[in-house]
Order: C-alpha cells, then structure tokens, then sequence
C-alpha cells in the first residue's frame, strides 16, 4: 500500500509524482551508486538487489547515544527499585485505621507512580536520544473506491438481490418484515416490570392526623415547650417511619419557631402552634433537602440549586429556580402536648411531575 | 542476526498459521504524525483502560446492594450507623483492602481526566476543522463517546451510595419526573417505584460495569479503526500535502512514545491519587433523603447541566390538570442537548454553507478559519458561563460576592458572553493572518536598525526560514466551488445563491469563509495595506469602510486563489514582499482584497495608517 520516501523528497509536487500513483521510491539519505556496491563483492547473486533501508541503524552520534543509554537504564532500574517498593509496602504496612490507610496510600501511591514516571522517562529518552531521527512519508490514497470497484460491488449486489428474490417477491419481504416488528416492540413491553406505576403515590405522604414529629437523628418528640424563644431549623419526621428512606424522601419536615407577630400569610396560620410553623423539607425544585436556614433573614435555602423561600410568608419563592413554595403542613398539639399533625399535607410535596396539575 | 532468529521461531510459527508478514509489514510502516495535540487522544483513550484495569479491582469487593446493614467497621467514627452494603463495602474498600483507597481514588481520578481528554481532544478537532470530509463519521462517534463517558460518570459516582452521591440521583430523578407525558413513569420504571427505593443502584451497577463500558470499548475500536484506516490527519508544513501522511513510522518510534505516554498517563493519575484526595465519602457520610450539606458539586463533567438548573427562571405551566416544569426540563434538556447536537451537526452545515466537497487531510490552524474558530470559542463560552455557575455558591464564597449575584451575573453572561467572544475571537484571528500576511510579505523583524545612506532608517527582517513559510502558506481555501460565488463577472446570481434558502446560504457562505487572503503581489498597493494596522481586536472598519472583512472574502476573484497552498502561492507572496519593502512598520494589512478585481485602486487610508 505504502510508498515510502524519505525526508527531503520533494514528493507530492503534482509534475513530479505523475498522478496519483507515483511509482515506488524508497530513499533514505543518499544510497550509494549500484557501481559502487558492487566492488564491495557483498557475495550476492545477480538479480533484484534487497531495498535499501528505510530507518537508519543507529543513531547519528555514538557517544551522545551511550549517555543517553546509561540515563535511560538508570530510569529503568529506579522503576525497577520502586515496583519492589510498591511489593513490599503492600506486604509490610497494614491498614484497618484512617492513620494506616493514609500511610499505605502514600507508600503504594509513591512507589506507583515513580515506577511509572521511570518508565515513561526512561522510554521516552530511549526514543529522543536512541532511535536515529527519521521522517518518512507514505502516499494517501483518495477514500472513495474507484468507479470501477464501484461498479463492480453494484453488480455483485444486484446479483446477490436477484439471487435471493427479495426484491421479486414482495409477500416474503413483507411477510418478514410483519414477523419481525413485533419482536422489535418486546424488549420494550419486557421492562415493563422495572416497577409499579406512579399512581397517587407522589400525592401523598405518611402524615395523617396525630402523627407525632420526631426529631430528625435523636428520633424524639418535640413539644412547643422545647422551643423557648424563636431561632433555628429543626428537621422533623414522621414517628414510626425513621428508617424508611421510600417515606422520609416525601415526608421530611422542617420546623421554625417564630414570634407570632412574625408570621404572615400565605402562611395558615390554623395550621401552627405558638408561632410554630411547619414545611416540607423537599425542595419543590428537585427534591432536595432544603437544608440551610438564615435567622436573620427567615430565608430557607436548598443547597442544591439555591431556590430560596422566605419562611415567615408561606415559604414563597423568593429566588432560584424553584416555581413553588413549600407545602405547609397543619400541626397541633396533642394531648400529651406533644407536636403532631392535623392531617396530610394538603398538595404534593418535592418537584413537579406530569400529573401533578 | 538474534533478531531474524527470534523471529523465524515465533513469527514463523505464528505466519505459517496465519500469513500476516504482508500485513504487519505494512503495520509496521504505518506513518504516524507528530502533534502535540494529537496526544489528546491518547491521553482518553489511556485513562479509559486505567478506568477498566482499577474499576475491575474495585468490583471485587463493592456491594452493590441497598439493604440496610449496621456498620461496626475499621472507620469508626461510622461504628454503629445504618447504611446500604453499597456504602459499607465501599468503606471496606477504602479502609480494609490494601491499595484499595488508591485504586478508588485512582479510578475516580481517571473518570474525571478521561472526561477532561475527551472535551480538550474534541476542541482540537474542532478547531482544527479535523472533523472534515473524510472524518465525520468518526466525529459523530466522538460525540457519542461523550455523551456515554457524561451517563457512565454519572452512574459511577452515584455508586456508594453516600450523601452527595444520593443527592446526584435525587435530581436526577427530579429531572425525569418532569419531562412532560412520560416523566413520571420513566422515573418510577427506573427507580422501580418511588425514589429512593431499593434497586437503583444494582440498576445502575450493572449499567456502569457491563453495558455502557461495552458500548464505549466498541465504539472506541470503531473511532481508532477508522482513524487508523483513513490515516491520521497531520498539521501544515513542509512537505506535507493533502497526498501524504508525513511522520515517524508506527515501529518502533510510534509504539515506544505511545508506550511511554501510557506510562506518563498512570503515573500522573498516581500522584493525583496519591496526594490528591477525591471523594471521601466517609466524610459524608451515608445516604439519607432527609439531609444535605451546602457545597455540593456535582464532577466537573456535570457542572454545566447544574448550572444551567441553577441559572433558569421558575417558569412552571398548569394547563387542564397537567404541569410543564419548564424550570427543570429546560435547563436539563435545552443547553446541553444544544451543543451537543449543534456539534453533530456542524460539518454538515459548514460543508452545505460553503458547498466543501473535497477531502481534507491538512489541519487548519484556527486562525485561518476565524468564523468557525469564533462560533467554536463562542459556545465554549457559553458552555463554560454555566460551568461556573454549577459552583457559583462555591464561587460566591471564595470571592465574597453574593449568591444571587452570581447567578444574575451567569443569567446575562450566557447570552452576552458569546457573542463578545465570538466577535473578538474573529478579530483576534483576523489580526493573526494579517500578522502572517506580513510575515509572508516582510520576513521576520529583526530589531537590528539600519542607516540608509540617504540618512533613512530601515529595521532589517529575516527571511522566513522554509519551515516557517510553508506554515503559514499551507491554507485550505475556505471558499467551496463557484456555485455559491454570489454574482459571477456579469452580475447574474449564481443559481445555487437564488431563492431564499440560496439567499441564506449565499449569506452564510460569506461570512464562514470570512478570512485575508493571501495574494499575488497586486493586491499590495491597494486599499488594505494602507491603514488597518492595529492588530488583533480593533474592528477592521476603520481602514476598509466599504462593508469591512466581508467584502476581503466575497470580493477577491478567481486570481486568488492559488496562494492557498504548495509552493507555487509561495513564490507569489515571496515576490509580494521584495515589492511590499517599502511598507515595513505597517503591522499587518488586508492585503490584496481589492485584489485582481481593482489592481490599481488608490490607497484609502484608515485614520492613523501611515501610507509610503
């Protein structure tokens, strides 16, 4: 395939090269003259001569190459000294602590990765330094096939058409083409079983009349009491749903004590407790945890995306990409005067979805 | 010879069998070019087999399960917690297998560096305009290659189940549940009910470990077989032409650098793993819905999807019981989906823009296409405005500025933004040709001042050297064929400019090819050289009023054209700088637009140019 000349050929000059197709020319340097590789009696027979080389034998200065040969070992060996350092910091240093581990890792990192750099650097010079410098060039031939190979695959697939009579007989290419397209459909029908439909599932969470808040970690009920005076995010959930991830992805609750002067509609004010107020913790945006709370400025932040409700008015979108404010949920106190809900959030908490309306 | 030896045993065994003598000979041969950044390549492609050599490793011991257990491992700060196996096995990986937090880290290192190739290689393809017939093929499986490398990533990091991982699948379900009609069932087929559920990450296991690292093995065998049989496209310089690959052959040279950046590549994801710490999802802690901590970034892959999900405006519709989050499906689908299929379909545009049908194996350099060059450096703005503001919360605490504001700043800066940089991208690459206008015209200046003795200074310049000139002459015409030539001599439309698509293309045409020609020496005279030397950046109205660099293009005849490459349009520029001498200290001029169409126009000066 491959016409090779060497550096300094001033091939591809269209008169030159007489086409597309120059003819063979392997030229590396100057070759020397037939005349004069005869005299030097090479015992060969008469006939075609082997080509000449193509990439010298060595490099072009022998004392620069034993240098560069002794750097280059030198890297070989270090990479050597590491991969056994590699070896033995496995065998030799334990882990089991955080201590032992970050020590492991230094070690086994280390000898990895000078082993590496020895290799890369070692090879690297071997080929700058070593390897004589060549530049060969090879010819590009034109993608496209010629119009004669074009013609002649037409022909053969014509042939292998009318051969199998697909194209003559319609009732076997469309009767084949019926039988396949309901199998095309079956994977699809197949994963069908990858889960339930939604449902009302997204509309509701496992709040419902009396439910108790348990404070998020400590899994303790809160009662009004235990909010002296107005301040921080407390992060509530459902009693008896504290490890049930499916629930607590809907049902998450924050709640913020207020001044009750300080709470003003859309915020339900039925719906607190001496200035208690409760939202939910799913950002309406995506789904995260709105998690961050400023008390200066009463603003619930979702870290996510940095929708911003303003929690004395209704947790109404102040910013961000969020279209609507978080869903309140009703609480009262119950007999024991702990803090539990009137009921269900009253709409769907967390991000949009088709159906939601 | 041992050599020969070696290989009568081994390789004639194996040719007995096989016949491949031919073959690999010619293999051996195969002509590699050299670039730097045609390692860009190289580098995705290493990362890709480290990301298999360490991912294979971590699978022996990850759990991908989501049953709940109680952890009373080595990390004991976590001794006692509830969490998935997923999340626990990943801790004994870190803290119980030898080597394993290096591998982990290894891995999620290469995961972000394979990424990081992907996009540097697919700029220089870009702006390279590597992606030109014959290679569009091969450009559009790039395209998918990322596309896969973004959802394998993806999948990968929401593996150990900890608290910013769970938070990544949160959104993304969010993200499904509201595209419109389908949304919701597509999550809960997906989550195998409502989030979090208990199969996801089996699901997406099996994903990340079996089926998307298979689509990307194939396609990457396709991407280099095709590279391989198309032959590499090489850089401008001398002596090479559209008719040759110039270069070192495949053995040895090819092999041992290759060899040796695959080295360079481990080791540089070593160190990263050794002395850069990622993702300790033990400081996380495991996943819960329940709870998030503030500064959570997605990887860097990710950071312009978020962004873009921070940037939007809460536009939400309810129309008869059904609700467009426009808020989310937008940002989700829109910008990226853009780029994405605008990248796909961009060599098909410019080749229908400027009617190209030739084959292209010469790199351009981006400067001598300033259009495509500037539209590439435009969305690189764009993409990278809603990059940043993937971290703006990030952004907006190391500098002290405000949250919102950064995110305002992101809302006007992803429209404004690429259009200054598409304009002063073009102007730069503008004033870079007409820098190698002068270079070609005046030799390189050499500082050295010389007294004339009519008591005239003159600064002596070098000849370029025949590397450096065939560089800079070595140019694709941007132009395709006359049929897009919007008025041929007699004025009369060419047929393909008529009607109002021809009109379209005929417009688009001119601009895309908008460049400075280089040209014989009649052009010199006329009214480009005179002013217009203020370099980079500055609106070349100034000194050509006549509707300014579109007319650089769409004016110059047929007489142009043969400048473009091979030594011929050397010699004619050669011959333009002994005439242009008297021009030196002008920085740069639109030589020869007026051209053969007005040889003898007069100069028309720009307000500052000096004119001899």
């Amino acid at each position: 395939m491959s016409e090779i000349s060497g550096h300094g050929e001033p091939n591809g000059s269209p008169a030159e090269a007489g086409g597309s197709h120059p003819g063979p020319r392997r030229v590396i340097g100057t070759p020397p003259p037939a005349e004069a590789r005869t005299l030097l009696g090479t015992g060969l027979p008469d006939g075609p001569q082997p080509p000449p080389r193509e990439l010298p034998a060595g490099p072009e200065d022998p004392r620069k190459a034993k240098l560069a040969e002794r750097i280059v070992a030198a890297c070989f060996i270090l990479a050597m000294l590491a991969g056994i350092g590699f070896i033995a910091a496995y065998i030799g240093l334990p882990v089991h602590t955080v201590d032992a581990v970050l020590r492991s890792n230094l070690a086994l990192g280390t000898a990895l990765s000078v082993a590496f750099l020895g290799l890369g650097v070692g090879a690297t010079i071997w080929v700058r330094h070593l390897m004589p410098d060549v530049e060969l060039t090879e010819a590009r031939k034109p993608m496209a096939s010629t119009p004669e190979d074009r013609a002649a695959f037409a022909e053969t697939f014509a042939e292998g058409a009318d051969a199998s009579q697909f194209v003559k007989r319609p009732l076997l290419r469309r009767t084949l083409i019926a039988a396949t397209l309901p199998l095309a459909v079956a994977p699809v029908v197949l994963l069908r079983d990858m889960g339930p439909l939604p449902g009302t599932s997204l509309r509701h969470t496992v709040w419902k009349k009396g439910t108790r808040l348990m404070e998020f970690v400590t899994y303790q009920p809160l009662t009004p009491a235990d909010f002296s005076s107005p301040g921080g995010m407390v992060t509530v959930i459902p009693e008896g749903y504290e490890y049930d991830d499916d629930e607590l992805a809907k049902a998450a609750t924050i709640i913020i004590k207020f001044r009750p002067e300080e709470l003003e509609k859309p915020t339900v004010l039925n719906w607190t407790v001496d200035g208690i107020v409760a939202y939910s913790k799913i950002c309406t945006h995506l789904g995260c945890p709105a998690s961050l709370y400023e008390q200066t400025t009463h603003h619930i932040l979702c870290p996510c995306h940095q929708s911003t409700f303003d929690a004395p008015r209704g947790a109404q979108v102040i910013f961000g990409p969020a279209a609507r404010p978080l869903p309140q949920l009703p609480i009262t106190t119950n007999a024991e005067g702990y803090l539990v809900a009137q009921s269900d959030f009253h709409e769907p908490v967390g991000p949009s979805f088709w159906e939601r309306g | 010879m041992s050599t020969t030896k070696a290989l009568e045993g081994v390789g004639g065994f194996l040719d007995d069998r096989f016949r491949g003598a031919k073959g690999f000979r010619t293999f051996f041969r195969k002509i590699f070019p050299d670039h730097w950044t045609f390692l860009l390549g190289e580098i995705a492609l290493y990362s890709f087999i480290i990301l298999l050599l360490s991912g294979t490793f971590l699978t022996f011991w990850f759990q991908p399960s989501m049953t709940d257990v109680i952890y009373h491992g080595s990390y004991t700060h976590l001794d006692g917690v509830r969490m998935s196996e997923a999340y626990a096995s990943t801790l004994h990986i870190s803290f119980d297998v030898r080597g394993g937090l290096l591998m982990r880290q290894i891995h999620h290192w290469a995961a972000d560096l394979f990424m990081a190739a992907i996009f540097a290689h697919m700029l220089r393809i870009f702006f390279t305009g590597a992606y030109r017939k014959p290679r569009e093929v091969n450009w559009l499986i790039g395209i998918v290659l990322l596309t896969l490398g973004l959802l394998e990533g993806l999948f990968g990091y929401s593996l150990p189940d900890d608290l910013l991982s769970g938070a990544g699948l949160r959104i993304t379900e969010g993200v499904m549940q509201s595209i419109p009609v389908v949304g919701t069932y597509l999550a809960f087929f997906l989550f195998g009910g409502a989030f979090p559920g208990n199969v996801i990450i089996p699901r997406l296991y099996i994903l990340h470990v079996l089926l998307i690292p298979g689509l990307i093995l194939a396609l990457i065998t396709a991407h280099l077989f095709i590279m391989f049989h198309q032959k590499h496209t090489q850089m401008p310089g001398k002596g090479r032409t559209e008719q040759n690959v110039v270069g070192a052959p495949m053995y040895p040279y090819f092999m041992a650098k290759t060899g040796a950046f695959f080295f360079f590549t481990f080791a540089a994801l070593a160190l990263a793993a050794t002395f850069a710490q990622i993702n300790p999802v033990w400081l996380y802690g495991p996943y819960t819905p329940v709870a998030m901590s503030a500064g959570s970034q997605p990887d860097f892959y990710m950071g312009m999807l978020e962004g873009a999900l921070r940037v939007m405006v809460p536009w939400e519709w309810n129309v008869a019981g059904h609700t467009f989050s426009f808020n989310v499906f937008v940002p989700a689908l829109l910008p990226l989906g853009a780029v994405f299929t605008g990248a796909a379909l961009w060599p098909f545009i410019e080749r229908w823009v400027t009617g190209d049908k030739r084959d292209h194996h010469i790199n351009d350099r981006p400067r001598n296409a300033p259009t495509r060059t500037g539209i590439g450096v435009a969305v690189m703005t764009f993409y990278g405005v809603l990059w940043l503001e993937g971290a703006n919360d990030v952004i907006a605490d190391h500098f002290d500025i405000a949250l919102y504001t950064t995110t305002r700043i992101a809302q006007v800066a992803m429209f404004v933004g690429p259009v200054i940089a598409y304009i002063l991208t073009k102007r730069i690459c503008l004033g870079l040709q007409r820098k190698d206008l002068h270079l070609l015209e005046h030799g390189v200046e050499t500082g050295i001042i010389r007294q004339l003795p009519s008591g005239e200074f003159t600064e002596i310049a070098r000849p370029l050297s025949e590397e450096e000139r065939a560089k800079l002459v070595a140019r694709t015409q941007l132009r395709g064929p006359a049929e897009l030539e919007a008025v041929d001599e007699n004025g009369i439309p060419a047929p393909a400019t008529r009607g109002a698509i021809g009109k379209v293309r005929a417009r688009l045409n001119t601009i895309l090819t908008e460049s400075v020609e280089l040209t014989p020496t009649n052009g010199h005279g006329g009214n480009g050289h005179g002013g217009n030397g203020h370099g980079a950046g500055e609106p070349a109205r100034a000194a050509v009023p006549a509707g300014g660099p579109q007319e650089i293009s769409a004016g110059a005849g047929p007489a142009a054209s043969p400048a473009v490459s091979g030594g011929g349009g050397a010699g004619a520029v050669g011959g333009a700088g002994a005439v242009g001498g008297a021009g030196a200290g002008t920085d740069g001029g639109v030589a020869g637009h007026s051209g053969s169409a007005d040889p003898g126009s007069p100069g028309d000066p720009g307000p500052d140019g000096p004119v001899q």
